[in-house]
């Protein structure tokens, strides 16, 4: 058990919980969209340094949170914080720059531009981006060397170093994840919110993938992620939120999840008898991943 | 023969020129930045009469009338980028070709008459306004004076193309001016922010998700470009040394997109290339038609179908354009 761990060991396994060192507290978030209610979170903590995963059934909110937590769609009311910075009112590329950067559940290679241009968009503090600077190469030229030196580096350890001056569009569909990460990690965050970073990804390359998520809390970050595959959730979380028609119904630590019978009922559609929660409509069930849940399986 | 000959001098001429400026600012904004901008004439047509009134009708002098024209170019891109660069692509398009027909119209407007010239335009004989490009030629006169010649009434050889003292004074300014802006073009678009830029026409939510403010750099692009749309309208109209608004129709936008497609979207000689042959084949088939006893009487409508399957022919062979990236086209999802 990592140190990371050991912090939230004390920590109660309820939706809501205070954590010890929390980076992220979001408070009464809530959107909807029309007469459906996407997202109702009262009160979340993502505690400092750790892997929290964020799982939940299709259609349980939890891309549209990560939406709203980095500006890319506004709640309807709400607020959270980052290290303390209310982030309530920031734009998306002001909250990016906050150090809480995200990706995306499709992969966004920028095609048509190179992997190692791919790389450098990712930096920050690059005077060449002011149009007027831009023009004047002396200006931009030693950070982006600097910048250059950083990327080579990450695209080594990310073994993507013989594709650096290919088109991103060639990179297969793992390749792209692996760089939509390492393109993350050029603007050195301090939170990475990753939506399904596994998705699509074959096997060998899942197990790198893994590794490289797994490593990020050795380097000061911390990382939120959404995933559906329970093998991944179970092997690299610390802490697991369950997501059901918006809401949070269950936290705790991986083994806690496994066994909760509310996350059980929300993955099975089962028949519960405080039915107030569900009745919204049937759940789209994701046979496989409950059937697993159930069970209890960790990897 | 005489077919290549009129198509060459019209390659070259001033008008060539004078798209080509126009297909390098609209390059910037379609074809690096992704700014689906269907009203370029409309920046056109803000730099020309920009320049023509304030000379002609308030008489402020020409140099004041040329940085009034390209404030004009600037305003209209802030007033088109304000509101719909927030919103998705396709109201940028609706919002452009849109403001560029009210434009046109406006100008064209009988109660404006004393202002813009109406339908008659500047200078007319309903207003008793000044020439707007008496200095501009007046300055071609001096430059031609190095060269021991002078430009009124002067007749010019250059290879096929034979062209009055005017013309060639254009043309110089044109070709110099497309050099100058292209070579700028290459400057911005090989530094970090023409990397912004790209970024922003390949998805703009990734940008935005690496902390770029993509609405500061769209509106800078749209600027750009417009700018330059109203360098290749002031040209347009110190040419003849008239401005009317029968002249700033949408099909200029349209030729310009041909241009920039053909020549090769998101290269920086792509433009002017694109320029050269659009209107190289424009010269050509028109020549032909009109020397041939059968279709004499239908060139004007011909010409344009012509020029359009002309234009068939290389997107259907390159489709990446003259100079345009083979395995960029590929990956154009």
């Amino acid at each position: 058990m990592s140190d990371r761990s050991r912090a939230l060991e004390s920590v109660s396994a309820e939706p809501g919980v205070v954590k010890p060192d929390p980076v992220l507290i979001v408070d009464s978030v809530s959107k909807s969209f029309g007469a459906l209610r996407a997202v109702d979170v009262d009160h979340m903590e993502i505690q400092r340094g750790t892997i929290t995963a964020l799982i939940g059934p299709n259609g349980a909110g939890k891309t549209t949170l990560f939406n709203l937590l980095t500006g890319f769609d506004r709640p309807d009311q709400g607020t959270w914080t980052f290290d303390g910075q209310s982030l309530k009112s920031l734009g998306a590329h002001r909250i990016a720059r906050t150090g809480m950067v995200r990706t995306f559940q499709l992969t966004k290679a920028l095609t048509r531009m190179t992997v190692m241009d791919n790389m450098r968009l990712g930096a920050g503090n690059q005077n060449g981006e002011s149009m007027t600077r831009a023009m004047i190469p002396s200006i931009w030229a030693a950070r982006e060397r600097e910048v250059t030196d950083q990327a080579t580096e990450l695209l080594h350890r990310f073994q993507l170093h013989h594709m650096r001056d290919e088109y991103a569009g060639t990179l297969s569909g793992g390749q792209r994840k692996l760089l939509e990460l390492a393109r993350l990690l050029m603007s050195k965050p301090r939170i990475a919110m990753l939506d399904e970073p596994m998705a699509g990804v074959n096997p060998a390359l899942t197990e790198s993938l893994l590794e490289h998520v797994k490593n990020l809390p050795n380097e000061g970050m911390t990382v939120m992620f959404v995933e559906h595959d329970m093998d991944v959730v179970m092997d690299i979380s610390d802490w697991i939120v369950v997501m059901g028609q918006g809401r949070i119904i269950a936290e705790g630590r991986p083994h806690d999840v496994a066994q909760n019978q509310e996350v059980i009922d929300a993955y099975l559609g089962a028949h519960h008898e405080d039915t107030s929660v569900y009745d919204q409509g049937p759940v789209e069930i994701d046979h496989d991943l409950a059937l697993r849940v159930a069970a209890g399986k960790t990897a | 023969m005489d077919a290549i000959a009129a198509g060459l001098s019209l390659a070259i001429g001033p008008l060539a020129a004078i798209y080509a400026i126009n297909a390098i600012g609209l390059n910037v904004q379609f074809g690096y930045a992704g700014l689906l901008n269907f009203g370029q004439v409309g920046f056109m047509l803000v730099g020309g009469y920009g320049l023509a009134i304030s000379v002609a009708v308030f008489g402020v002098p020409f140099w004041i009338g040329v940085a009034i024209g390209l404030l004009a170019a600037v305003g209209l891109a802030l007033l088109l980028g304000y509101p719909t660069l927030r919103l998705r692509a396709d109201y940028l398009a609706i919002a452009t070709i849109a403001i560029a027909e009210i434009l046109r119209l406006i100008v064209n407007t009988k109660s404006l008459v004393n202002f813009s010239g109406g339908s008659f335009g500047i200078p007319s004989a309903v207003t008793d306004n000044i020439g707007f490009s008496d200095t501009y030629y007046a300055i071609g006169e001096r430059f031609f004076a190095l060269f021991g010649s002078t430009l009124a009434g002067n007749f010019f050889r250059v290879g096929f193309l034979k062209i009055d003292g005017r013309g060639l004074w254009t043309m110089i300014v044109g070709w110099t001016l497309a050099a100058i802006f292209a070579f700028f073009v290459w400057l911005l678009m090989r530094s970090p922010w023409g990397r912004v830029i790209k970024a922003i026409r390949e998805d703009e939510d990734a940008a935005r998700a690496l902390g770029k403010n993509t609405f500061v750099f769209k509106m800078q692009a749209l600027t750009l470009g417009g700018v330059l749309g109203g360098v290749a309208g002031m040209l347009f109209v110190l040419l003849p040394g008239t401005v009317s608004p029968n002249v700033f129709l949408p099909i200029l936008t349209f030729y310009t997109y041909a241009i920039v497609l053909a020549g090769g979207a998101a290269t920086v000689t792509g433009p002017i290339l694109g320029s050269v042959v659009f209107w190289f084949l424009f010269g050509a088939i028109d020549n032909a038609l009109r020397n041939s006893s059968t279709f004499a009487s239908v060139a004007g409508p011909m010409v344009l179908g012509l020029v359009g399957l002309g234009l068939m022919l290389v997107m259907i062979f390159r489709p990446q354009g003259i100079v345009g990236n083979k395995q960029e086209m590929i990956l154009d999802v």
